[in-house]
């Protein structure tokens, strides 16, 4: 077997084990209803969770997502409310200013040679400003289109669940950053990065380029997924998403991609986000719980994926002296 | 002649890293390329592969005239090189590694069928048929990697290729295999350049051997009409007179350390080392002999994984230079840039490091008594700075390597290595820290000291233990420190060596 699918394994094995418990206490779990909602209610942090992954693959980290979910969330609003553009068009215009945000980003961390944390987290901060200097209200989002085709767009599943447009995003995004991720050059260029990047450059990968490209689609991702989250909750709000940069980084540690870089799975950061959100439904249906217990138990999960991914290189290691 | 260098001249601020160079190689053969430190082997590589920018000289590969820009250009025109650390990804599987840049794609999608079956005929020959390709490259061993490293290359490139010390950290068994391969890649014609520090192998391997020293072009030769004695003079380029020996050899001292049967797997052999009080051993060798290995197991810097050391008292624990300090023991590293002086630091900062280490950090050396330490050392050292508080790396190298003997002084230790204590110093600095060796000695000091330059070495040691290999081959004591018995002992082939003297 794969060391290095491990992570991987147990990710998926964990979020069984768990869901099997909650459906013993609670059978009513076991529904395309609560499947349903659980892709709904994750879909923004899955969005962005691709690039995330992407990002942390490469051996980066994008600190500056959360602000630009909000950013995206207010510059929708605020579009439509100030402007006569159809939705469509706005998505456009929003999508080309996060990417070019994140591709900005990315030309600065190559071309200045700076630790993308400093360069992100200045990021952040602007991205949060500038949502600010838009409007310090929560807008709301009113108009035909959202109300009558985006947020009322779903599929009824069999048992009476609903697959709504802003779940299939999701997934669809996934399924786009695993092709992205496992079967194209720049994909393995991703990895190679991730895996020194002075050896990548021997190798051949284009290092500045592929740079802008990843933080590019972590900023196209974060664009998608204020998108997403606006349909969700049908306003733009310059305080929301704080810290969903975190979260985001947590998923994609949960979902057994290591945070140094070189090695995980894209398909893992969506087992991830439904980890989290089987969490949060667990919690919703005992009733009794307080929602923090959301963070203490990620909190616990996050420590247990790092120290098996530590176990795991050790064992590795081990395993190749005894091989040598 | 597939591969043929003309009077190439690189130069760097301040050196001349190659004077007019010339080097030449025919297809089907494979050229050994030797020099001690800074003779010129790494920047000639460099210059090949386009990673410098030749100053004037010409290069001509199957008779067309190339000047890469880049190791891109310079693979594609079909120079590959294969280093010491694997120049591949860990993380990717061996087909990725194998086709990087080039995966075989299909409407935009890289094709996993494909790469596989691609990935399996570039290693076909190479005699890994146990390796699975959809592996990633990190599971195999270093002599594995080594040999997909080469596999890419020769698929890259296929004229020449270059091995940069690819056998440095390969077990006796794991270079076999390599050369097995490479004697396989010379049938198929390819122009090999073998670069090592191994003269056992160079002589197994190579077909022609080239010396060069000091950027110079010494000697090119057949490798079978070369006599080793003859090679290592090429390569040290030492006249054989006589250096003046230590006056006084002093013999019985106390024994004050005893090491046993010391070694760390793939960098030193087992090897035992009596210490006694107010001896300096002399290590001498050839660059990656083993020299500075030795000092790191007895340091603790890299742990020994086998043997032990013992005193006067007991056991000795050599794990860690934290503990090694604890028993006494000081390290001045040959790389004082990297490994010696904090640069930012202050001399007075610098020299009660060691010092306030050991104390522990909750009882901070007074600022006073610092200052104090720093000025007595500035003065008897007579270390050339404008103040106690002068950042270390303002200085210069003589003076740095001052700082790092103050620092240790100031510990007192009973045992001080010192690696290379004078490379790249003035003549004038070299002098006072030979005649601080013996003071310290005088004192009872123990020292082990680690030298490229064998007349250093005579003039302060009162016993010479060789290395070569990895291994501590002889020992020379009193009269028989001579410049010529070294180099002996250096060049003794295998069978031919002269039993260890106790």
């Amino acid at each position: 077997m794969n060391a290095r699918a491990l992570p991987l394994y147990a990710t998926i094995a964990i979020f069984l084990i768990a869901y099997l418990i909650c459906y013993i206490q609670f059978p009513a779990m076991l529904s395309t209803r609560v499947i349903g909602n659980l892709l709904t209610d994750n879909a923004y942090l899955g969005v962005v969770a691709v690039g995330m992954t992407i990002v942390i693959l490469s051996g980066g980290i994008d600190l500056s997502v959360g602000s630009v979910i909000a950013f995206s969330g207010v510059f929708i609003a605020v579009m439509l409310r100030d402007t006569g553009l159809h939705p469509l068009i706005v998505f456009v215009l929003l999508l080309a200013v996060t990417t070019a945000f994140g591709a900005a980003m990315g030309g600065l961390i190559h071309g200045l040679a700076m630790p993308p944390f400093i360069v992100t987290l200045a990021g952040m901060f602007l991205a949060r400003g500038a949502a600010y200097m838009l409007t310090i209200d929560s807008v709301p989002i009113d108009h035909t289109f959202y109300d009558d085709v985006l947020q009322d767009a779903y599929y009824r599943m069999p048992g009476g669940g609903r697959l709504t447009l802003i779940g299939v995003v999701m997934l669809l995004s996934v399924a786009g950053g695993m092709t992205l991720a496992h079967r194209t050059r720049f994909g393995t260029a991703v990895y190679a990065l991730g895996g020194g990047q002075q050896t990548a450059r021997l190798m051949g990968v284009a290092v500045g380029r592929t740079t802008v490209l990843i933080y590019a689609f972590s900023g196209l991702m974060a664009g998608l997924s204020g998108i997403v989250f606006s349909i969700y909750t049908g306003s733009g709000y310059p305080l929301a998403t704080v810290g969903t940069e975190l979260t985001a980084i947590a998923t994609v540690v949960i979902g057994g991609t290591i945070l140094t870089g070189g090695a995980g799975y894209v398909f893992g950061t969506l087992v991830g986000v439904m980890t989290m959100g089987l969490i949060q439904t667990y919690i919703v249906f005992d009733g009794s719980l307080s929602s923090w217990w959301t963070k203490i138990v990620i909190g616990l999960l996050l420590l247990l994926f790092i120290l098996l991914q530590k176990g795991l290189l050790i064992f590795g290691r081990k395993q190749r002296d005894i091989a040598a | 002649m597939l591969l043929t260098i003309e009077d190439l001249t690189k130069t760097f601020p301040g050196t001349v890293a190659l004077d007019g160079v010339c080097f030449d190689l025919r297809a089907g053969e494979v050229h050994a390329l030797l020099g001690e430190n800074g003779a010129g082997k790494s920047t000639l590589v460099k210059c090949l592969t386009g990673v410098h920018a030749r100053d004037s000289g010409t290069i001509w590969l199957e008779g067309k005239e190339i000047s890469p820009a880049s190791t891109l250009e310079a693979q594609e025109a079909g120079i590959g090189t294969v280093y010491q650390e694997v120049n591949l990804l860990p993380n990717l599987t061996v087909a990725e590694n194998l086709t990087f840049g080039r995966q075989p794609t299909r409407f935009g999608m890289v094709s996993g069928r494909k790469m596989r079956a691609e990935a399996e005929a570039m290693l076909a020959g190479y005699g890994l048929d146990h390796v699975n390709v959809t592996r990633e490259l990190g599971t195999y061993s270093v002599a594995v990697q080594q040999i997909v490293a080469i596999a890419r290359a020769v698929a890259l490139s296929g004229k020449v290729l270059i091995l940069d010390e690819p056998t440095a950290s390969l077990d006796a068994r794991e270079t076999e295999t390599l050369f097995q391969v490479v004697r396989g890649l010379r049938e198929r014609g390819l122009g090999i350049v073998f670069i090592s520090h191994f003269l056992d192998q160079v002589f197994e391997i190579s077909d022609r051997l080239t010396v060069l020293r000091n950027g110079r072009h010494i000697t090119t030769a057949d490798t079978a009409g070369m006599d080793r004695l003859e090679l290592i003079h090429h390569m040290l380029g030492h006249e054989l007179e006589e250096a003046e020996g230590r006056r006084r050899h002093r013999q019985g001292g106390v024994e004050r350390l005893q090491v046993r049967g010391l070694a760390r797997r793939g960098k030193i052999e087992p090897f035992d080392l009596t210490v006694r009080e107010g001896e300096v051993i002399g290590l001498a060798g050839l660059l990656g002999s083993g020299r500075t290995e030795t000092a790191d197991v007895l340091f603790g810097r890299t742990p020994p994984d086998r043997g032990d050391a013992t005193d006067a008292d007991g056991p000795i624990d050599l794990r860690t230079p934290r503990t090694a300090i604890a028993a006494g023991f000081g390290y001045a590293p040959e790389d004082r840039k990297t490994d010696g002086v904090i640069a930012d630091l202050s001399v007075r900062e610098n020299i009660a490091l060691a010092l306030q280490a050991r104390r522990g950090w909750t009882k901070p050396i007074p600022r006073a008594e610092q200052r104090r330490l720093a000025n007595d050392y500035i003065r008897r050292l007579d270390i050339r700075t404008p103040g106690a508080e002068k950042a270390v790396g303002d200085l210069s190298g003589g003076n740095q390597q001052k700082v790092v003997l103050a620092r240790w002084l100031a510990m007192n230790p009973r045992f001080l290595i010192l690696d290379e204590p004078t490379r790249g110093i003035d003549v004038g600095a070299h002098a006072e820290i030979l005649k601080l060796i013996g003071e310290l000695t005088a004192q009872g000091m123990s020292i082990l000291l680690i030298s490229s330059e064998f007349d250093e070495l005579i003039a302060a040691s009162d016993r010479v233990i060789v290395v070569r290999d990895r291994r501590h081959v002889s020992e020379l004591v009193g009269e028989e420190i001579e410049t010529g018995r070294i180099i002996d002992a250096i060049a003794a082939h295998e069978n031919g060596e002269g039993a260890m003297t106790p």
